[in-house]
Parts: structure tokens; sequence; C-alpha cells
């Protein structure tokens, strides 16, 4: 009988993501209402340390499985691991980070062990012991409220959009097994950048540029990002012109991001960058025509020349420091 | 080498304003404009783009009504060679496994060395690639943002990994891989070339043609059940700030931070 949630924490440069506690902490909620506990599951080279931090979210119990193969971003060896796992544990639900590894992961384990899985959930609540989400479809213009059945229930969750709230776990750490079972995608390149640069979607503060910006000079958004501790987010138009990477692209098809903040200047407000900050707590628009369409999904609106503006803030808000 | 991309007729976001069925469990389909999901699009022209330098066959699929065959034409005018059309009424109500497990039916009844499908399509799940991939026991490779073929036993795929960082792997064919909009520039395409080839022939197959039992896809098999559908409220528009400069930086400041937008 399936009994308890169970929760995938993902590490990134010896840190848990932020979406990974934000799942931990939700994970933590349904288990007390079912009154069942809460598994957290780490996989990587030698996570057995880091791993002991996730009872402050209220962790009972962390399956670790360590393998040097299972470092990074490594779906193909997590999948085959996670499979067993979840054989064993035999969860009632498990949750991911809609991370680009929590999304495929899911995806993958949803179709080996045939149970059901919603995607980019942002709410979750327990209806006759099974789970129930609320997700977004046709680039945020409807929400749907889904029912996931079965004995085994799958879900990822979008980032910044739960909170991360300490609880107390009995966090008793417990090694697993690891078979890494048949890998057919292997890795010959990796072209890692130390940077510290924040990625988007974890990000509470973004400054996006568009087409307005006119170049690839975005160093005003950046400085105001850098100043906020966040992140510099680019329109579809400023990433066709080759100004920025496609990976910095917000909206539908780029990312979807959540911040507690977003800061759009020079963007028109078309529909389909609309679809992938609408759900920011805070948005700002800085645009020079008073009928821009981003007026309407923003919740402040300054009308005047960005290039005047944004450095204007970002003096501001560094006597605030 | 022969390649299979799938593509889905999507409501167009941009054209439609969405309004609920009686129901309120579907959109109300009846008026809506529909298009080719933009990512499909670019895995087309990726196909494309390699069978033209290695040889080959682009074949497109769908799953969907017969209206669907529009987005398959579409698709051949931009160069794919084939189409079929995946339909059945026993396939309505299907998740994006039920989906998946249609697809690799079709899969398993061709020969296929490289399967295609696009990052995301309109419902956001971003799943099926995957899925398909793990119900085929395929390597699979996700968001990828460039391809590179050399003989036909594997070929190497780029993607982004966290934190704007890039990868390179290699994985054996036949394999799947989920394309992401930038790989390349998708290729115009006019009302000549839908002319060209609105007189191809599209086969089209049901669940009894793929061997599939009609309780394992659709409705019946689907573990994810739609409930309702809402329109989310976009607001009540902007407060305009007004004054100098200097003023209203002073009114954002202190604004953001009542809401708790800065720290
Ligand atoms: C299928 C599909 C998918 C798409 N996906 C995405 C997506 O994921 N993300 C995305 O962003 N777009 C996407 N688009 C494109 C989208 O429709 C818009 O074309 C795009 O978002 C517009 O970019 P922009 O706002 O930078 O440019 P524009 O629409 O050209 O807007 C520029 C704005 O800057 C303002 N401006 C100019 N100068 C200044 C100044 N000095 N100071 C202040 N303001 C100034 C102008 O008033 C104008 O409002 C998609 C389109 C399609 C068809
Ligand atoms: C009338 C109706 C009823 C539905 N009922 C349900 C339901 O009860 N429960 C539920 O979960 N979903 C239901 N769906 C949703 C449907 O199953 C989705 O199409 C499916 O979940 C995948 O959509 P996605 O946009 O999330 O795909 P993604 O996983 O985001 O798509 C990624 C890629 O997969 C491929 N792909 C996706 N769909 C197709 C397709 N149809 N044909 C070929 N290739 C494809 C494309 O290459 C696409 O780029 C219903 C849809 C309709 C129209």
């Amino acid at each position: 009988m399936a009994q308890g949630v169970m929760v995938v924490a993902e590490l990134f440069n010896g840190s848990f993501k932020k979406v990974s506690l934000e799942a931990l902490s939700k994970g933590k909620a349904l288990a007390d209402s079912l009154g069942e506990s809460l598994v957290a599951v780490v996989m990587g080279a030698a996570v057995s340390e880091p791993a002991k931090e996730l009872a402050k979210y209220g962790a009972d119990l962390i399956v670790v499985a360590q393998d040097a193969d299972l470092e990074g971003y490594r779906p193909c060896q997590q999948h085959n691991v996670l499979v067993d796992i979840i054989n064993d544990k035999a969860p009632r639900m498990v949750l991911f980070g809609a991370t680009r590894q929590g999304k495929e992961l899911s995806a993958n384990v949803s179709a080996t062990l045939d149970v059901g899985l919603a995607q980019e959930c942002l709410d979750l609540f327990i209806e006759d012991q099974k789970l129930v989400a609320k997700r977004t479809l046709f680039g945020g213009k409807i929400i749907a409220t889904v029912d996931i059945e079965g004995d085994t229930q799958l879900a990822t969750i979008r980032p910044n959009v739960f909170e991360i709230t300490e609880a107390t776990g009995a966090g008793v750490v417990e090694e697993c097994a690891v078979n890494l079972g048949t890998v057919n995608v292997t890795l010959i390149e990796e072209k890692v950048e130390v940077s510290s640069k924040i990625e988007l979607t974890e990000a509470d503060y973004i400054v996006s540029g568009g087409r307005a910006m006119d170049g690839p000079d975005f160093s005003i958004l950046e400085n105001l990002a850098a100043t906020l501790g966040g992140a510099v987010g680019a329109s579809r138009n400023a990433v066709d012109a080759g100004w920025r990477p496609q990976t910095d692209q917000v909206g539908q098809t780029g990312k979807v991001v959540s911040p507690k903040l977003y800061i759009a200047c020079g963007i028109s407000g078309a529909m389909q960058h609309i679809a992938g900050m609408s759900t920011s707590d805070v948005i700002v628009a800085i645009n020079n025509d008073p009928d821009a369409l981003i007026f309407k999904t923003s919740d402040y609106s300054i009308v005047d020349d960005l290039f005047d503006v944004v450095p204007a803030i970002t003096e501001e808000i560094k006597k605030l420091a | 080498m022969e390649i299979l991309v799938c593509v889905k007729r999507v409501p167009d976001t941009a054209e439609n304003e969405f309004e609920l069925n009686s129901a309120g469990n579907d959109l109300d389909r009846d008026d809506l404009v529909y298009s080719v999901n933009e990512w499909d699009n670019y895995a087309v022209e990726e196909a494309i783009q390699i069978v033209d330098n290695v040889g080959g066959n682009v074949t497109v699929v769908t799953v969907g009504d017969d209206e669907s065959e529009e987005v398959l034409r579409r698709e051949m005018a931009m160069g794919a060679n084939n189409g079929i059309l995946l339909s059945d009424d026993a396939f309505e109500g299907a998740d994006g496994k039920g989906i998946a497990t249609i697809l690799k039916a079709e899969v398993e009844k061709g020969n296929y060395d490289l399967i295609l499908t696009g990052a995301q399509a309109d419902e956001g799940a971003g799943q099926v690639g995957g899925m398909l991939a793990a119900m085929l026991d395929y390597p699979y490779a996700s968001l990828v943002n460039k391809v590179e073929v050399d003989g036909d036993a594997a070929i190497k795929v780029g993607r982004e990994i966290e934190g704007g960082n890039q990868e390179m792997n290699e994985l054996d064919l036949p394999c799947v891989l989920s394309i992401q909009t930038g790989i390349n520039e998708p290729r115009y395409v006019g009302i000549r070339g839908i002319r060209k080839v609105a007189k191809l022939e599209i086969p089209v197959k049901g669940a009894s043609d793929l061997g599939l039992d009609a309780a394992t896809v659709g409705d019946a098999a689907a573990k994810v059940k739609r409930v309702d559908y809402f329109v989310p409220d976009m607001g009540d528009g902007a407060e305009m700030l007004d004054g100098s400069t200097d003023e209203i930086i002073a009114q954002l400041i202190e604004r953001i931070k009542s809401k708790g937008g800065l720290a």
C-alpha cells in the first residue's frame, strides 16, 4: 500500500535548489495532512553530508544515492536509480521541482511506472487522499484543475510559487544501493563557465530588456540586477536580434519565471511575453509609450525613457544598502 | 536517415480570446484559430536540414482529429516527405502518457532512426518526448539546441544545463530528442508551398491499425483528469507613477518595499 510523500531534492554546486526546499515544504504540509511521513531523495557523487540539512524542512527519512555518475545533470542514470527507490519505498506521491532535470526525470518515471504526472503545478492539495493540482495552459491564459489518479501520483512544482517553511523531521539518512542500469546517453563535453550568474527561474529579482535596448549593451540592466542580487532576462525580440542568449528569454517559448520583483524595460507586453512572467509578485514596467500593453499586467508603470529611469533606480537602491 | 517528427495542432494564443465550454472543463473550441505548435516547426526544420545533409526522409505525425491534417500539410510544405494522422474516437481524453503511447505504436510500425518532438506545446507540460523515449527504452535528450550527425550509429547533441552552461552528449540511434526554439530558423511557408502539397495522400490510422487496445489510451486510461478550467483575472492594470524622475523612483521604491519586494 502506497504511503507517504516523497520529494526529489536537487543539489547544485553543493547547495540545494530553492525550488527543492519549496517542494519539501509543500511535501511536509501534504504529509502532515495525511498523517504520513516525508521522505527526501538526494542523488549525486557525495551527498550524504549536505543531505542532512533536509531534516530542517521536515524530512523524516532522507534516502541518499551516491555515485560519481549521478552527479549533476544525469537524467538517464538518475531515472534508473529513482525508479528503484520509488519501487522500494512505494510513496503515495512524489514531488519534484519543475527544473529541467525535474521535468525530464518525472516524465520518464511516469512512463516507466505508468503513473500520472502533472507538470509545473501552481497549487497542490489533497482530496480523497489523492493529489489535485492547479496548472496553467495556453501560455497562462487558462488555469486548470486536474486530478491525478492511481496509487502513485507525480507532480513538479513551479519555482518561486510555494513558501519555504522550516519544520522538524527525524532526518534519518539511509544510503541506498545504486544500480545505474543501462546508460545510453554519454556526456562528451561540458562547457561550464564558473559564473556567479543566478539561474533565471530561481532569481528573486529579474530585470528584463526588450527591443528598446537597441543593441547588445545591457549594462544598465546588468547593473540594476546586480544591485538587487538578481538576474537579467530578455524578450524574444532581444534574443532574436542576437543581443542575449536564448537561455535568457522569458515567455511562452522561453522560461517561465515567478520572482518577487520583475522589472520589464522597453518590453511591449505581448501575450507570449506575459505568459512567462505574469505570476511574478510585483511587476514594474518602464515604457515610453503610455498605451503599451505591458501596463495592463503590471502593478506599477513608469512612462519614460528606460535609459534615464533604470540607472536612476539603480542609484536609489544602492543607497538603501 | 529516417526521421519522425511529432507535431501538434494548437490554438493560437495570440489570435484567440479564450472562452470555456459549458462544462467548464475545456476551451470552447468552436471558433478558435489553430496553428502548428511553435516548437514543432523548429523540430521539423532541424529534421529537414539533417536529411538535406545526409539523405533520408522526414515523416511528420500528429495525434488529433480530421482537422489536424492541416498542420501535417503545412509541415509537408516546409519539406517533410510524408505525413501520418493518428486519429480515433478512442484517443479522446488522452493525457500526455496516452499521447506518448499512441506515438510509440506508430514508431514501432516504422523504421525510424531518429524521433524529434518539440520541447513543449500549448499545455506547457514538456513531457511527451521523455515519456515516449522511456516507453520505447530509447536514449533521450531534452531541450536540444544543437545536433551533429556523422555516421548512422550515433548522434551528438548539445543542450543547455543549469546556469546557462552548455554540454554535448552522444546518443546511440535510434533515439528521441526534444528540440528547443532558437536551434535554427524555421523556413517560411507560403500559400504556393501549401498548394503544392494539397493533393498528397495522408494516411489516417486508428487504434486497430496501430494494434492499440482502446482501453490503454484515451479517457479510460488517463491518469490525469481535467476537473475544471478557469480564465485568470489579468489584474486591474498598473498604477501609473507620476512626477519627476526622482519622485517616481521614490514612490516606486516605497511601494515595492511595502509589498515585501525589496529586502
Ligand atoms: C509562437 C510565438 C512565441 C513567442 N514567444 C515569445 C517569448 O517566449 N517571449 C517573448 O518575449 N516574446 C515571444 N514572442 C514574441 C512576442 O509576440 C513579441 O513579438 C515580443 O515579445 C516583443 O518583444 P519586445 O517587447 O522586446 O519588442 P516590441 O514589441 O518592439 O516592444 C518594444 C517596446 O519598447 C518601448 N520602447 C522603445 N524605446 C523605449 C525607451 N527608450 N524607453 C522605454 N521604452 C521604450 C516601445 O514603446 C515598445 O513598447 C513569441 C511570438 C510567437 C508568435
Ligand atoms: C479534448 C481534449 C481532451 C483532453 N483531455 C485530457 C485529460 O483528460 N487529461 C489530460 O491530462 N490531458 C488531456 N488533454 C490534453 C492532451 O492529452 C495533451 O495534448 C497532452 O497532455 C500533451 O500536451 P502538452 O501540450 O502538454 O504536450 P508537451 O509534452 O508539452 O509536448 C511536447 C511535444 O510532444 C509532441 N506532442 C504533444 N502532443 C502531441 C500530439 N497530439 N500529436 C503529436 N505530437 C504531440 C510535440 O512534438 C510537442 O512539441 C486533452 C486534450 C484535448 C484536446
